[in-house]
Order: C-alpha cells, then structure tokens, then sequence
C-alpha cells in the first residue's frame, strides 16, 4: 500500500495533461478552442512547478502565460472575428514545413536531455531524502543583487555576481521602449493641418 | 480491504486529529496522502457552497433593508434563512438549454472553470495562524499566488460569453475581461504594500506580524497603508465584477450579460464563483490589513490560549482565530453588498477612468509613502505612535546576512608590455621614462 509514490504519479498526469492539451492545440481548427487548450496546457506546466516545491515560478507562469494567453485570445475573438480565421484549416505543406521544422527541435531537445548527465533524472531513493525547501528566497534575494544561493563559492568569484537586477532593468526599459513604440504606430494620425470642421 | 481501513483509521487517529492539536506526522503513507487531500477539498469546497449559500441570503435580506422592503421571510421559519436552499433546488430542476449555435463543449465547461479558479485561491489562504497554521497548502508565496489565481476566474466568463453565441454574452465578457485585466494592476500594486512592510509574501507570517491590539494592524500602520486599504478594497470590488462596476452583467443594456443563456445549475455555478470569489478577496483584505486571525484584542493571547501552553489550547486558540479570520472576511462581503444596492453602475469609461487615473496612480504613490515611512520611521506601528512588537521582526529570510564582499578596489586599467629581452624593471623603468 506504500508502494505509491505519489509525486510520480501526479508529475506523469501533469505533464500528460500538458502534452495532450499542446497537441489538442495543434490539431484544433478553431481559434477560441485553441487558446483554450493552450491555457490548459500552460496550467498543466504551472502544476508541474508546484509538485516540484517552487511555487513561485508556478504562480509566475499562471499569472504571465495563463494571463497573457487570455488577452491573446480576446484579441483573438475581437480582431479576427470574419469567418475565414475564426477556422483556420491548416494546408497540407504547412503541415509537412511544420513536422519538418518541429521534429528538428524536438529531436534536439531529446538528444540534448538524455546526453547531459547533469539532466537525468536522479535516483528514487535520492530523491525522497532531499530536504524539503519551498522557498522563493534566493530569487528575491538574487533580484535585489545578493546571490545567496551561491554564498558558498569563493569570494573572488563572488565578486562578479551582480543578481538578476542589471538584466531585469534591461528587460524592462526594452519592453517599455516597445510598449511607447507601440502606442505610437497604433496612434490616430491626426492631420497637420486641420480644416475647420463647423 | 481490512488492512486499507484499518491504515485509514490508525492515519486518522494519530496523524490528522493530532496534527490539529500540534503533533507533527508525516502523511507518507500512501492513503494518508490521499486522504489529507480530500479533507482539505471537501472542507474548502464547502466553505464556497455554504458561503454562497449565506451570501445569497444576506445579499437579498440586506437589499430588502436597503429598499425599505422585508426579504425572505419564509422558508425555514425566521428570517427565511433557508430561502437559497429552496433557490437551489428550483434551480437543479430547471431545464438546462443551450443555444443552437453555441460551441457546445466551451459552453458547458465554462461554469466549471470559473468555479474551479475561486475555489483554487482558498489553498494557500490561512484561516488560523500561530505555529501551526490552519491552512491547506502552506505557500511561501502565498499572497503571489492568490492573486495570479484570482486573475483566471475572468477565462470562464470569457468563454461563456464566446461560447454562447449571443451579442450580449460577447459584450459583457469583453467588458469584463478588459476590466479585469485593467484592475489586475493596481490590486496587485497594492497587495505589495502590506507585503513591503512585513517583509514576506507568506500569509501566515504576515498574518502572525499582527498580533496584539487593532493598534498593530496593518491598515493602521502608516497613512500609506490606511489609503491603500480602500483602494485596495475599490480594486477588489472590480476584480470580482460587483456594482458598480458589474458591466459585465448590466442588467439594463445586456439582458444579463455573459450568462444570459445559461440556466439551471450551471448558471449557479457562476454565482458560486462570483461569491466565492468575494469571499477570497476579503480573507485576502482581512489578512493583508486587519489582522487577519487577531482580534481588535487579543482575547486568545491574554487567555493564554496559545501554543505554548500545551495543544488543546493552542488549538482553542486557533479557533478563535478561524471564527476572527471568516467574521472579517464576511464583513467585507456585507459592504460589498452594502455598495452594490447604493451605488449606481458606472459607465465603461468611468470604469477605466477610475482604473488608469485614481486607483493606479493613488497606488504606486501610496507605495512610494509605505517605502519612505518604513525607511524613515522603522520599527515604529499605529501611524507611528507606538513603538512596533518584537512579532513585526520576525522575518527570517532563512539565511546568514552575506559576509561582505572583499573586492579589491578596481585596478586602472593597464597593459602589460613585455618587450622581448627585457626584465619586468626594466620595462617599468621606460614607461616611467615615458611619462
């Protein structure tokens, strides 16, 4: 009866949630179908976050791909609503570009999991004895620049370890420039010369 | 068969009961794992439908008030306090329609997720703190994660209104989801606040900061935090699509908005979802501001009915806490029907208008304030009257302060000339020459 290793079993219906609903997504035709078997997909990964202890990247990918996908599919509904893309029928060299392009990476991505040692997964028995930390400290400490997760390396080479803010800054103002980008070429253009209109 | 029942009653005796009264066990064992699962379920399941079944009461009995009417009356003998039980199974047996050219399958999985995303913020909210928490799932980041979770009740109401082939349904989900989204931003900006000051996104270890008298709370702490109480409870009051800011369901220019085909049970799903959804968000309020577990006095403490003084107290204790944590949270849901039957329903623009230009600046500034009163005033509580309890400097990020970093002071920037056949001093010899 203890036989059942419980996160076993949850990690293999998680990530068959994930993989079934990505496939769902592929072989759907119609477009609310689709952003909604994408959540479902990107809610199965944020499950797999939390059954391995770190809920914070968990909550972080619902809010920010779960969220994101939601706006994506109100833009979705509201700005494709003609008939034409609301269900789309994928050609038939679409399909084969597609397998091509996407069996290239995934082939990689199996040769690259089982070739690294560092990636396999490690003994059951390992496992159980890890001590339990689900704890989202050292990547706020690390955002705010003290890498405490490496606290115990040496200090010349902590020396050089700025945290995640200096990158972080750059994303941001990056996404900023995007957003004033954006907000400028979806702007109405007004006429430099207006003529008086009554 | 016999062993599997004796397991679950030698788990239950000596591991769920205990560990209520402050015993740790591990729920290792197979069906301890499962059965631990199902009692938090069932007891947060029942929270939502018991709750909704209260609210729903309460809603019509407070409206009748405020209309100079009476309510229900009825059913159940006073008050009409069985009046949603009979409501629920006028519901149960009404036809359940769906429209010809509906996506059938979102059509009806739509309740179902709205429902599931309310229930799912109840895991990490506590109910009881202390050092054993009455709480489903203790998250380090709880109040992350309720937030990210309250965000996907809108997928459901989206889908209905997709799904249900109707302009109204379309409209009011579009309103909703744009407002949604909108107020997501300045809630969030001001769940931080609370969260700045306690120094941890734990809501256990906010809730334990404030501990002692109402003095304590953290609404009262700055005038920063008392402002971003009601804009927080403003965002909140939108986030959850009640008047007025209901335009998802305006009754007056959408029929009934994203749930105007739906009927039966599934459309009280929805209202399951609506008032569970209330209900996680004043818990949220009362642990994030009014003290969560703590009475305006501390009865639990002065009693003595903490967990040093033995477990069945700690565990009294805790249940004066749970009957603090719901009364508050209950509270908030009485204003919130408060507002709903005095307010008018503002217009579209109004709504964003509140959203962009008072409630997301009000916040960020009443951010800035909480940072400079906390840099300026520390270890300071009740607007900076009284000095803070050693509770408030309980964080423990779990680490060792760092040692500081001996960097050597950057060198000048210098290339090493090495000139073929000359010593080291030499070649300092002719670049001091050089200079």
């Amino acid at each position: 009866m203890n036989a059942i290793y419980w996160p076993s079993v949850f990690f293999l219906l998680f990530g068959a949630m994930a993989c079934g609903f990505a496939l769902a997504v592929l072989l759907s035709a119609n477009i609310v179908r689709m952003a909604f078997y994408l959540v479902m997909s990107l809610a199965a990964t944020a499950g797999l976050f939390f059954l391995a202890g770190q809920e914070f990247v968990g909550a972080m990918q619902l809010l920010i791909y779960v969220g994101g996908t939601l706006v994506l599919l109100i833009f979705g509904v509201m700005l494709t609503s003609q008939e034409r893309f609301v269900n789309m029928k994928t050609l038939a060299g679409d399909w084969v570009i597609g397998m091509i392009a996407g069996g290239a990476l995934l082939s990689l991505l199996t040769a690259a999991a089982f070739s690294v040692p560092e990636w396999r997964g490690p003994e059951r028995a390992a496992v159980e004895n890890l001590p339990i930390e689900p704890n989202a400290t050292p990547i706020g400490m690390g955002l705010l620049g003290a890498r405490v997760d490496q606290i115990g390396a040496p200090a010349d080479e902590r020396a050089g370890m700025a945290g995640y803010l200096f990158p972080f800054e750059i994303v941001s103002v990056h996404l900023l420039v995007v957003l004033i980008g954006a907000a400028y070429l979806a702007r109405a253009k007004r006429r430099s010369n207006p003529l008086p209109t009554g | 068969m016999a062993s599997a029942i004796n397991n679950l009653l030698d788990w239950l005796l000596t591991s769920w009961l205990l560990s209520g009264l402050g015993l740790s066990v591990s729920t290792d064992s197979a069906i301890g794992y499962v059965v631990a699962a199902f009692i938090h379920i069932a007891l947060i399941i029942n929270l939502v439908a018991v709750g909704a079944l209260v609210f729903i009461w309460l809603e019509r009995k407070i409206s009748g008030r405020i209309q100079d009417r009476l309510g229900p009356t009825r059913v159940g003998g006073k008050f009409g306090w069985l009046q949603t039980l009979a409501d629920g199974l006028k519901l149960i047996t009404k036809e359940d329609l769906m429209p010809d050219g509906a996506d059938g399958f979102l059509f009806k999985i739509a309740p179902y997720i709205s429902f599931a995303a309310s229930i799912a913020a109840f895991i990490a909210i506590p109910f009881a703190g202390g050092p054993y928490p009455w709480i489903a799932q203790h998250l380090n980041t709880g109040v992350f994660f309720v937030i990210a979770v309250l965000g996907l009740e809108v997928f459901g109401v989206i889908l209905a209104g997709y799904s249900s082939a109707s302009k109204w349904s379309l409209f009011g989900a579009m309103r909703e989801a744009a407002q949604v989204v909108s107020y997501e931003v300045p809630l969030g900006m001001c769940a931080v606040v609370p969260v700045l000051i306690a120094g941890s996104m734990d809501m256990v270890v906010i809730g334990n900061q404030q501990a002692g008298f109402f003095t304590n709370w953290f609404i009262f702490h700055d005038p920063a935090t008392f402002i971003t109480f009601w804009v927080y409870f403003t965002c909140a009051l939108a986030s959850v699509n009640r008047a007025p800011f209901d335009l998802a369901e305006a009754e007056s220019e959408l029929v009934a908005g994203f749930h105007t085909e739906y009927s039966g049970l599934r459309w009280s799903f929805f209202f399951m979802a609506e008032y569970g959804s209330m209900l996680s968000v004043s818990l949220l309020a009362s642990i994030l501001f009014l003290g969560g577990w703590h009475g305006p006095i501390p009865i639990a403490s002065l009693l003595g009915l903490t967990a040093e003084n033995g477990d069945v107290a700690g565990y009294v204790g805790n249940l004066l806490g749970l009957t603090n944590v719901l009364f508050k949270g209950v509270v908030g849901v009485s204003v919130m029907i408060w507002i709903r039957w005095t307010l008018p329903r503002l217009r579209i623009d109004q709504v964003m208008a509140t959203c962009l230009k008072y409630c997301t600046p009000i916040a960020a500034v009443m951010f800035l304030g909480a940072v400079l009163w906390q840099y300026n005033l520390p270890g300071r509580t009740f607007f900076g009257l009284l000095a803070a309890p050693p509770a408030m400097f309980s964080v423990d990020e779990g680490w060792e302060a760092p040692p500081a970093v001996t960097t050597e002071p950057a060198k000048p920037a210098m290339v090493e000339v090495r000139v073929e056949g000359l010593t080291p001093q030499q070649v300092a010899a002719n670049q001091e020459r050089g200079n």
